[in-house]
């Protein structure tokens, strides 16, 4: 047979890398410059900074795992805040009541996973507007834990950093890496099996295949609504498991509305993060670098009122939203309920 | 009938969809090694019964046969272990996958947890070696041109070890020469003892390689007949029900000034790309011109360019020897242009609205439709809308039904009543008949001629060579973004123009 | 005898429009109902004896002339935050960041209402509202060009912008604008004159007077002009919008902005009508109200008046049912929440009501990438 059609000329993979990361990698080599010209400067800082930076960007990289695992197999979730938030109450209520962490981290991931249920119930078989289904997720979370909250409540003990023996005491990244509490290390976990499951795996192919084609997968036997259900469940769970770090690890108590929008930076996360586990986890320790700093310039005697530094990292998660959007390439099908017939 | 060496038998198959009999009392059966052509015009029920087949839509009544054995098929997973295989009219390919990642799901290789690509990789070569049909395993497909495209989806088939093949409208994306590479093929299969169904609506096809016919209309078999008791007229009046003119009748064009003409026209795309590269040519007042072209070859963003839906890169376009700006699609409207747009579902009309609202959606702003202060004149708008669906015979229950209840040959007279009631200098009509049947087609075709012996210069868009042919009086060739030539519609063959949109140089064919 | 016809004609059209009109109420009806209903039975799982709370949540809303002027003014704000919400529907935009823009409008009118001195009282009065509107919408055009230029989708940068307008406002009502007067240490500012006061025409507040000409207003515009059919156009296909010579982004900035106008003007008429100063805290989830009655009115203009009565009518009575049934405030929320829920949700309902009731012109908003 002829080709007949017109082609571009297909970059090299040099090429095509370039232009694909060529942002990311310049702020990274940016970030890791200035860090280690700090860390010259001033050590203890330096590592002060970075913890925070991991600190930050866990409950921001869980959320974005939570949105491209949904959006990947085509389902928006802009209920991600309400799940963190349920799964932070319902964490915190459980360890109140039993006084255990481990069960509280396991039912606040079950709340999310319930609230994700939720979502893929009205989004999947409902076929409702998936941003009005995640938007009832946020206001249901926000009426739900402010109605059964009481204020005075403290948890039973915070979740304590487990030092990696001998790796936590190298220089400038082993107090950030090497010495964390579990929650973090597992989301260091999370981001290298969500990578795995997504790009190597079954499962993975057929998700992505789901929210890119969901018609093409439908006739080869892959049966989209599972695919869709399970996706947006497990990333349910992982919204109430940064639920469970906010205050089983992070804070050790509850406030209402504490989640404070990050459920929404985080779909900007996953967004710089272009739909994949490694760019939203490189994405959301930019951004927790840029809250660290934050709090660094509170501490500093700057005379800047603390509101205007209190608004970077929203300003930042729009200037990013509106430089990237265009050049992420969102999944095909992303945001349509699939119809059968 | 038992007696027979049937591979698959579909029985008095009923299916309905709300307010439609897509399928009434269905039956037919298919031998083993044989083509068999399923006929019928757009909306005849043939993709429905075909979906019903593979288990994608769920028959009310009916009963399937494979192998002469009672079989449930309660989706696309037991069509494919009954050994089904189809092609469906728009690819089921992921576009940002790999060929070998899309043949591969839903029946994925694996290795422990992980997928084994590489053992996949090479399945696949396997196949594509033993049935000649070449791929690159590692090519993402949405580089792929469409002819390949079809071989993937092929061999996805195949792959699944189908030997039921259903191919559904597989020469629409292609050129003559390249469906019949594709006929080839099919009999290659044929051979190996493939048993095919080959949907189609194009006659001449069904002649050149089906082994027998069954032509559906309105969801029912109206007739079984096979190429050597049949011709073309034949299959047409089975078909449609009646006689038809396979041929649109019309005068000898008398072209007058010049009414548009576009010169050295480039456009890049949205993958900044190169689509259109240096095109020029004029349209005249009272000709048609239509210009044919394989999709994808650079037409879309043409017409696009000359109807202010997209920016070009350079060149200009004049209208009646004034430049015309672009993006402005208001600027057309008001100065004589009408556009029939490729799509009509996503340009042409907003389905959620109603027919008189539609009837004026490009001229809404301007008096009578709106008078001081911005307010709008309900009573004209409905006016105009009883006006238009008399004339140009649209079949819906009022003018205050939405868009989206009519179907496609009605929801297509809505946009040719808006755009040809205008007074207009040029009409650009980009696949005007693209899915409709056979009446709406013909009603189309005379319309469009009464617009050229009006006076109006015409630019006809198509991938049909057939509609090409019969209703321009010249024609331009576009083969990657390029004019490869612009001749008399008098005296050329379908031969000439498939050369000719495969790439061949115009000296090359004569 | 041909009277008679006439008039059996009449009751026809008119049974036939009591009909449509049912089917378009059932479902919010039934909705709110449900709502009530599992509301209740939290209230019951909680320990509260659920009819003396709703019987308080009544009482406190629509129990005297009094209680009724406080459910409108409650109303009244609401009103127009689910005007602005339902306008942004309309073309196919969520502006979530209402709240944001309400902030601004309560803030700018507070501060005209306080340092603009020696006008009479209703000239005084509109000048601050206008102020108000004109912040509002200075505050949406941001997401609108944001979305019309560069595609960031309005959803997440409308939120981000709330939290902006928290901090902003918070630091203008702690700093430039903050009342000096002595032993003042919270952050809000001064009272605004008395010229700037929207007044109550006897309980009946004049700004919910406001609120329903607004609300006609819009509904004229959406429907009888060219501009409306502009916006509703981009709305259901900004494809067929662009093929129509429509300009779409100049639609949706201008969409944004009015509904902005629309946030702004409910967030001075809070400032000028109810709490005469701007006190961060004093306006929070305003705006996220009018999500709720904005699809709870069916996103249709006059839909929302009834809605926002029942959203302000249970913010009316929260303390009384607090006080008289000791339940917490925010059992109100959960309810809210959940009505909006069985709204959006209408199949749920379809099926348990079995009826044909129409689920009205569904909202249908953009996902990320595509445009």
């Amino acid at each position: 047979m002829q080709t007949t059609n017109t082609l571009p000329a297909p970059l090299s993979p040099s090429q095509q890398f370039l232009k694909q990361w060529g942002v990311t990698i310049f702020i990274a080599i940016a970030v890791i410059g200035i860090t280690i010209w700090q860390y010259i400067l001033n050590a203890q800082v330096t590592e002060a900074v970075l913890a925070s930076t991991i600190r930050q960007s866990t409950p921001l990289v869980l959320g974005a795992l939570c949105g491209l695992l949904c959006e990947r197999s085509a389902v928006i979730n802009i209920g991600i805040e309400g799940q963190m938030l349920l799964g932070a109450f319902v964490g915190f209520l459980v360890n109140v009541w039993t006084g255990n962490l481990l069960i509280a981290v396991i039912a606040a991931i079950l709340a999310g996973a319930l609230m994700g249920l939720l979502l893929a119930y009205m989004s999947v078989t409902l076929k409702m507007d998936q941003i009005i289904g995640g938007t009832v997720i946020n206001i249901l979370a926000l009426g739900l834990t402010g109605y059964f909250y009481q204020v005075g409540l403290t948890t039973d003990g915070k979740m304590l950093p487990i030092p990696l023996g001998p790796l936590a005491d190298i220089p400038i990244i082993g107090p950030a890496f090497f010495n964390n509490p579990p929650i973090t290390y597992a989301t260091f976990i999370l981001v290298i099996a969500v990578h795995y499951v997504l790009f190597y795996t079954k499962w993975g192919l057929r998700t992505r295949a789901v929210g890119e084609h969901p018609r093409a997968a439908d006739t080869l036997g892959v049966n989209v609504f599972k695919v869709r259900y399970v996706n947006v469940i497990v990333g349910g769970a992982i919204a109430g498991l940064a639920g469970a770090f906010l205050t089983l690890e992070a804070v050790g108590s509850f406030e209402r509305a504490m989640t404070n929008g990050r459920g929404f930076v985080a779909l900007a996360v996953m967004l710089f993060g272009k739909y994949t586990p490694l760019g939203a986890w490189g994405a959301a320790l930019l951004f927790g670098f840029a809250n660290a700093m934050q709090t660094q310039l509170q501490f500093a005697d700057i005379k800047i009122a603390h509101q205007f530094i209190g608004m970077l990292p929203y300003v930042l998660t729009i200037v990013i939203l509106s430089g990237f959007v265009g050049r992420t390439r969102v999944p095909a099908a992303d945001g349509v309920p699939y119809e059968k017939e | 009938m038992t007696e027979e060496n049937l591979a698959l038998e579909i029985r008095n198959v009923t299916k309905r969809f709300p307010g439609v009999l897509a399928n009434d009392n269905v039956s037919f059966s298919l031998r083993k090694g044989e083509i068999h052509a399923l006929l019928g015009e757009n909306g005849a029920g043939k993709s429905t019964l075909m979906n019903v087949v593979y288990g994608l839509y769920a028959q009310d009544e009916g009963e399937f046969f494979i192998d002469n054995k009672l079989v449930e098929i309660n989706g696309p997973s037991d069509a494919i272990n009954y050994g089904i295989g189809m092609v469906h009219q728009h690819f089921m390919l992921v576009p940002v996958f790999s060929v070998t990642e899309n043949m591969i799901l839903g029946s994925e290789v694996t290795k422990g947890t992980s997928l084994d690509l590489n053992r996949a990789r090479k399945e696949i070569l396997k196949i594509s070696e033993a049935y000649g049909l070449e791929v690159d395993p590692d090519a993402i497909v949405e580089d792929l041109p469409v002819g390949v495209q079809q071989r993937v989806e092929i061999l996805k088939a195949l792959y699944r070890k189908a030997n039921i093949l259903v191919l559904d409208e597989p020469t629409a994306v292609l050129t003559p020469q390249e469906a019949e590479d594709l006929f080839v093929v099919m009999r290659q299969l044929t051979e190996q003892g493939v048993s095919i169904i080959f949907i189609t609506h194009k006659l001449k096809e069904i002649l050149n390689v089906a082994d027998r016919v069954t032509v559906m209309r309105r969801g029912k078999v109206v007739g079984h007949t096979s190429p050597k008791e049949t011709d073309q007229q034949g299959l047409a009046t089975m078909m449609v029900g009646r006689d038809v003119l396979l041929e649109v009748e019309k005068s000898p064009a008398k072209p007058e000034d010049v009414v548009l003409e576009v010169e050295h026209l480039k456009i890049t795309d949205e993958r900044d790309v190169e689509v259109v590269k240096d095109i020029s040519f004029e349209v005249r007042a009272g000709e048609i011109l239509g210009i044919a072209g394989i999709q994808g070859n650079g037409q879309t963003e043409l017409v696009e360019a000359m109807t202010g839906l997209r920016d070009a890169t350079s060149g200009k376009v004049y209208l009646s020897g004034e430049t015309i700006p672009f993006e402005n699609p208001r600027y057309l409207v008001e100065h004589g242009v009408g556009h029939v747009p490729e799509d009509r579902h996503k340009h042409g009309l907003v389905l959620p609205y109603d027919l008189a609202d539609n009837m004026v959606l490009n001229t809404y702003y301007q008096k009578p439709y709106a008078g001081q202060m911005l307010v709008r004149d309900e009573q004209a708008v409905l006016k105009n809308a009883l006006g238009l669906i008399e004339r140009f015979d649209v079949r819906a229950p009022g003018p205050d039904v939405a868009a989206s209840t009519l179907s496609g040959g009605n929801q297509q007279k809505v946009i040719v009543g808006r755009e040809f009631s205008r007074p207009l200098k040029v009409l650009i009509a980009n696949q005007p008949t693209r899915g409709l049947d056979v009446g709406s087609i013909e009603y189309i075709h005379k319309e469009i001629v009464k617009m050229r012996d009006e006076g109006i210069g015409v630019v006809v868009i198509s991938a049909e060579l057939d509609e090409i042919l019969s209703l321009s009086d010249r024609i331009a060739i576009m083969f990657r973004g390029e004019i490869v030539t612009i001749v008399e519609a008098k005296g050329t063959t379908r031969e000439q123009l498939g050369l000719w949109m495969a790439g061949a140089t115009p000296e090359a064919v004569v | 005898m041909e009277d008679q016809q006439i008039s059996q004609e009449d009751n026809q059209s008119m049974m036939d429009k009591l009909s449509a009109l049912w089917r378009v109420i059932a479902i919010p009806l039934a909705a709110v109902l449900l709502a009530l209903v599992i509301g209740a039975i939290l209230l019951a799982v909680s320990g509260a004896n659920p009819f003396r709370a709703y019987a308080a949540l009544v009482e406190g809303s629509f129990g005297s002339m009094k209680a009724f002027g406080r459910t409108l003014a409650k109303a009244t704000p609401l009103i127009f935050s689910g005007l602005a919400v339902a306008f942004a529907f309309k073309a196919g935009l969520f502006n979530i960041g209402a709240q944001g823009q309400l902030l601004f409008g309560a803030l700018a009118s507070a501060a005209a209402g306080f340092m603009i001195t020696g006008l009479p009282p209703f000239l005084h009065a509109t000048l601050a509202l206008l102020i108000g509107a004109t912040a509002g919408a200075l505050f949406a055009a941001i997401p609108g060009a944001l979305k019309a230029y560069t595609g960031a989708h309005e959803v997440i940068t409308t939120i981000m912008l709330n939290y902006v307008a928290i901090n902003m406002t918070d630091y203008f009502a702690d700093g430039p604008f903050k009342d000096r007067t002595e032993g003042n240490i919270v952050a809000r500012t001064p009272e605004i004159l008395d010229s700037a006061r929207i007044p109550s025409i006897g309980e009946i507040p004049v700004g919910f007077l406001l609120a329903v000409l607004a609300a006609i207003i819009v509904w004229w515009l959406l429907w009888r002009t060219t501009l409306g059919f502009e916006i509703r156009t981009v709305g259901l296909s900004p494809h067929a919008a662009k093929y129509a010579g429509m300009k779409v982004a100049a639609t949706v900035i201008l969409t944004m902005v009015i509904s902005g106008v629309l946030a702004g003007i409910g967030g001075a008429i809070e400032t000028q009508g109810i709490v005469y100063r701007y006190q961060p805290g004093f306006n929070a989830g305003l705006g996220f109200d009018g999500i709720t009655i904005a699809l709870l009115g069916k996103t249709h203009p006059i839909g929302i008046i009834p809605a926002a009565i029942l959203i302000g009518a249970m913010k009316a009575g929260a303390s009384t049912m607090q006080f008289n049934a000791g339940v917490a405030k925010e059992i109100t929320d959960v309810i809210q929440a959940l009505m909006l829920f069985f709204v959006t949700a209408d199949i749920i309902i379809r099926k348990l009501i079995r009826s044909k009731a129409e689920s009205g012109e569904t909202v249908t908003l953009s996902g990320w990438g595509q445009q």
